[in-house]
């Protein structure tokens, strides 16, 4: 049954649609250790994908190389259909063919920390310009008025002229999303958006979130926040010891697991 | 009563001498201090930066050529480079000169005096300066550093951007004692001939057998060059670390 439904929410988007992301056959090794062992992945422009495992299954790692933070050994990422080009290394291992090309492909999938990483010495509304006036070349004045729309929008507009340190965890994170927000990403990419939150913020910036997944943008969310992944995800990827163990539908997923994993990783949460 | 006679003298002497002139070559050899001690700076932070860049390369070419230099420039005595860049400049000058015909055979190019001492008290200034930035560098919260590239800031971009600010930032308390080494550094390059606040006491001292007063006096001067620039970084750190600090 949730094979049914995983293929029919494939289907969903008209079936001629270049992905949005694409990733084939994604492998990466660190030192002796394989943590992604072939994975493969494709989401469509409107998907919300959750990307759920138990540490060291390897999700924060696919989602690093699909930007390329960290190089994978082999396997292909396609972003709008784009292959990111890789070459031989001197050491053997494959490194990015052009540099440039990187580049431009990174500043459309906007990136999300669990450790926030704002500029610390840029104010709030400085971090929200800073790369779409310098590596979108777009104009500051242009720049300044969205960045500002964009902080009324996570609510912290009060807080444009801070420093980040000066700020909680939550208005961090939440600038931090608006900074991703700045760039026009196609997609963006949560890397445990909330786990390093206090418990009494994680709300906040879970309501942020579930905004954007309301208007339809594209986003792959690395998250321990079951309730997240069940509600406002449109599919669930559970992945285990560096596979894919199963996809879905999030609320099928849920209610049936398809796999006995799943089923041990959905029983340990709810303890 | 005697004794403060004595000091009455001793005074008025004073006056009298740095009436005389030695008061201006005094204020002289001030400003050659300080243009001494700010172009060297200038010269140690550009190298500076290149040889913290290169300790932190990864290849282990330039790691090493980076490591030895902060290894030789801040192992050896100053006093030794500074004789090595001056006679050895000047040798090197003369022959190149020499062989080149600008100048008769029996002629000695010498190396400006200027020029000389800024490039070694520079150089070393700059064995200093690279521990400073390297240190700074390794201070950048990593993660600041992952989103620039994650946002798609090019190396320059990453440099200028996230990077030097954030090694400014750093380095200012840094940067203050290695300024307080180089102005004392920079009395040593008198022995090249500039004109700075050592040769100018050390001449009046000389010319005038007065080696107590003049010595104490550019004692004293050396002092107030140094204690004026400690508040004035001090508040530099103020504002390049206003974003750690809460705001009032």
């Amino acid at each position: 049954m949730s094979a049914n439904v995983a293929a029919a929410s494939k289907a969903a988007p008209s079936s001629g649609e270049t992905p949005a992301i694409s990733v084939k056959d994604l492998r990466k090794c660190f030192g002796d250790h394989e943590v992604l062992k072939g994975i493969s992945l494709e989401a469509h422009k409107g998907d919300v994908i959750s990307i759920l495992g138990s540490s060291g299954s390897g999700k924060s790692t696919l989602l690093r190389c699909i930007n390329l933070l960290e190089i994978p050994d082999s396997g292909e990422v396609r972003v709008d259909g784009e292959l990111i080009k890789m070459k031989q290394g001197r050491d053997g291992h494959q490194i990015p063919a052009d540099t440039r090309q990187v580049e431009r492909i990174r500043a459309n999938l906007a990136m999300v920390f669990q450790s926030f990483n704002l500029w610390s010495h840029m104010t709030v509304l400085e971090n929200l310009v800073a790369a779409p006036t310098h590596v979108l070349k777009r104009p500051r004045a242009e720049c300044l008025e969205q960045a500002e729309a964009l902080l009324k929008r996570v609510g912290i507009w009060e807080r444009r002229n801070y420093y980040p340190p000066h700020m909680s965890g939550g208005q961090q994170q939440r600038a931090a999303i608006a900074r991703a927000l700045a760039m026009n990403p196609k997609v963006m990419l949560f890397d445990e958006p909330t786990s390093a939150l206090d418990p009494e913020l994680v709300g906040e910036v879970l309501r942020v979130m579930r905004s954007l997944a309301e208007e339809g943008r594209t986003m792959l969310v690395v998250t321990h926040e079951m309730g997240f992944a069940r509600d406002v995800s449109s599919k669930v990827m559970f992945l285990h010891k560096g596979e894919v163990d199963s996809v879905g539908e999030p609320k099928e997923m849920f209610a049936r697991p398809p796999t006995p994993q799943f089923k041990q990783f959905i029983a340990n949460f709810n303890k | 009563m005697e004794f403060l006679n004595d000091l009455k003298d001793q005074v008025s002497t004073a006056y009298e001498l740095l009436a005389a002139g030695w008061g201006v070559q005094l204020l002289w050899g001030i400003g050659w201090t300080l243009a001494v001690t700010v172009v060297s700076m200038l010269i140690g932070a550009i190298l500076g930066s290149l040889v913290a860049a290169a300790k932190l390369s990864h290849r282990g070419g330039l790691k090493f050529i980076g490591e030895s230099y902060t290894t030789v420039f801040r192992g050896e005595p100053e006093l030794l480079i500074i004789y090595l860049f001056y006679y050895g400049g000047t040798q090197v000058l003369t022959g190149v000169a020499r062989s080149t015909g600008s100048i008769g055979s029996t002629d000695i190019l010498n190396m400006p005096s200027f020029l000389g001492g800024v490039l070694a008290v520079g150089i070393i200034s700059g064995a200093y300066q690279a521990e400073v930035f390297r240190g700074s560098f390794l201070a950048i919260h990593r993660g600041e550093l992952e989103a620039a590239r994650a946002y798609g800031m090019s190396a320059w971009l990453r440099f200028r951007l996230v990077i030097m600010p954030q090694v400014l930032r750093l380095a200012v308390p840094g940067l203050g004692n290695v300024w307080q080494l180089t102005i004392k550094d920079s009395a040593l390059i008198s022995v090249t001939g500039v004109a700075e606040l050592m040769l100018t006491a050390n001449k009046a001292a000389r010319s005038t057998h007065h080696s107590l007063l003049f010595y104490t006096l550019a004692g004293i001067l050396y002092l107030v060059m140094t204690s004026v620039s400690t508040p004035i970084f001090e508040k530099a750190e103020r504002y390049t670390s206003r974003s750690f600090t809460r705001p009032k």
